[in-house]
């Protein structure tokens, strides 16, 4: 049996067995519901109160503005769909319709939650172009701005190829454009990849909302926050309870929020080592492959990119191919490959680079993270060149072949 | 999603891959905007009861797991039959002996019975 070796981390990471330990009693013992005034439910409201301060002292914000959600999907669909229903609840913007400025390679539930409003007839919006580096240009948003722009939502780092979003200078460029607007518009990122290596200080970044998720940073799946900055006019979108300030009615996960609340601690505390760590294991894989496999190229910015990630497209080979020869050998790692998502259309992310879809197809997403070791880049390294150097003998040069017929 | 084992078994280890030298019909098929590309060599030899029969057969796929497992089944079923008995082979026949195919693969990477049906047509052709 190979030994098996994890190179998902954007897609999941494992809990950190210190944040497992602080869980644990939670599951049974400390059972209670957060929101009952006996025994019970105060044990479990005071450590959702002591989780809540860490998530405050990490984004440097207050206690109030942190509202637990089941994770980054939630987080994104309250932020824009709660804004856009405090937009539409207000008198004064009877019968206009609101607009959303976002780009185009958003993760699916941005993308997807402003095609359904488009659909529904309650928003309309500008999808910015991201060019061939991954990164949108500061100057497009603000060309984008209109009277009725009431929402600007730009992930941080994207989820495929590692990209990394101006985010702090377009919240400055928001800040003088709001100045002189009677009607602000609000700021929202999707930091999901961004939590674990770079700058969320929200008053830096100047943004209103930000959405998070616990799975990404060591934390249980199953909980996320929704940075609110106060005074942000948002309301809820799904009804019931009065819980996290009215703003998400459910039962809180107390468990998975105790278990985040640790997770975020136990990333302060060892951030700017690991993210050196893990950019360096990042950078040896990076020139090896681009030195050592013919016909490869990396997506996405090489400078600008998250420490963590490497996306490459290979020729003459397709994802989910590469993919499963690779689980073969105990290799786990993500592809932008439409055949292996059961979609039939390539990577929307990739597509936007302006990539041909045999080069989406061909693409391979390998995300590092703080178990990541070198031993396991060298090994990894070695399996690809043996995996690839089958795959293209099956293919041979049928790429080539049909171009030329195609001329 | 799922494949079966024979998939898998046919996709790590393709029967009948490679180039055919001096092929007596050639077919390709598919395109890389849906990921798939197919081509099929067959050598075709007269046999006693003057049956045209595939005596050889080879393949080349860039694609997925389907896309060359699909290829690779075909050429299994295909090498040793008469043309006209070889071209009926759909892409049901194929998706079956593979023990099934995921729905969503039916379509996009089921295109191996298209590229022998190709390839017998060239192989007619040059008999023309």
């Amino acid at each position: 049996m190979n030994k098996k070796i994890y190179l998902d981390y954007a897609a999941t990471t494992p809990v950190d067995m210190e944040v497992l330990k602080t869980m644990l009693p939670y599951f049974s013992d400390e059972f209670g519901n957060a929101s009952s005034i006996h025994y019970f439910g105060r044990n479990a409201a005071d450590a959702v109160t002591a989780a809540r301060e860490n998530l405050a002292h990490f984004f440097k914000c207050t206690e109030e503005e942190i509202i637990f959600t089941s994770g980054a999907t939630e987080s994104n669909n309250l932020a824009i769909k709660g804004v856009l229903r405090a937009y539409e609840k207000d008198k004064k913007n009877k019968g206009k319709i609101a607009h959303i400025i976002t780009t185009v390679f958003e993760h699916s539930c941005v993308l997807k939650a402003c095609q359904e409003l488009e659909k529904e007839g309650r928003a309309e919006v500008t999808y910015l172009p991201v060019y061939s580096e991954g990164i949108i240009k500061p100057a497009d948003l603000e060309k984008a701005i209109k009277e009725n722009t009431l929402l600007v939502t730009v992930m941080y780092v994207n989820n495929e190829i590692g990209s990394v979003q101006p985010i702090a200078q377009i919240g400055k460029l928001l800040a003088k454009i709001n100045a002189k607007r009677e009607e602000k518009i609000i700021f929202h990122t999707d930091a999901t990849q961004a939590v674990a290596y770079f700058d969320t200080n929200v008053k830096r970044l100047s943004v209103d909302l930000l959405s998070m998720s616990a799975h990404k940073i060591y934390g249980p799946k199953g909980v996320g926050v929704l940075y609110v900055k106060k005074g942000t006019r948002i309301t809820q979108i799904q009804d019931g309870g009065a819980q996290e300030f009215a703003l998400r009615a459910g039962t809180l996960n107390s468990t998975g929020i105790i278990g985040l609340g640790k997770a975020i601690e136990v990333l302060a505390k060892n951030k700017p080592k690991e993210t050196k760590k893990i950019k360096e294991l990042r950078d040896y894989l990076i020139k090896k492959v681009l030195k050592e496999i013919p016909s490869v190229r990396l997506n996405g910015s090489r400078s600008k990119r998250s420490p963590n990630n490497a996306n490459f497209s290979f020729s003459d080979v397709e994802g989910e191919s590469l993919l499963l020869y690779l689980d073969a050998e105990g290799m786990a790692v993500s592809t932008g490959s439409a055949c292996s998502s059961g979609s039939l259309s390539p990577s929307h992310v990739l597509l936007a680079l302006g990539l041909k879809p045999e080069q989406a197809h061909g693409s391979l997403r390998i995300s590092l993270g703080k178990y990541t070791t070198k031993k396991e880049l060298i090994i990894f390294i070695s399996k690809l060149k043996k995996v690839l150097e089958k795959l293209r003998k099956v293919s041979g040069e049928i790429l080539k072949e049909y171009y030329s017929k195609k001329k | 999603m799922q494949y079966s084992k024979e998939v898998i078994n046919h996709f790590t280890n393709p029967h009948n891959q490679g180039v055919l030298k001096n092929p007596d019909g050639v077919g390709m098929v598919g395109n890389p905007t849906c990921g798939d590309l197919m081509k099929i060599y067959i050598k075709v030899k007269k046999d006693a009861k003057k049956c045209e029969v595939i005596s050889d057969i080879k393949f080349e796929t860039l694609g997925c797991a389907s896309a060359i497992a699909t290829s690779s089944m075909i050429t299994d079923l295909a090498k040793g039959k008469d043309i006209k008995q070889a071209s009926k082979i759909t892409r049901d026949d194929v998706a079956e002996a593979l023990n099934g195919l995921p729905p969503v693969k039916m379509h996009c990477s089921n295109l191996a019975s298209e590229a022998l049906v190709a390839a017998i047509e060239d192989y007619k052709k040059k008999g023309e």
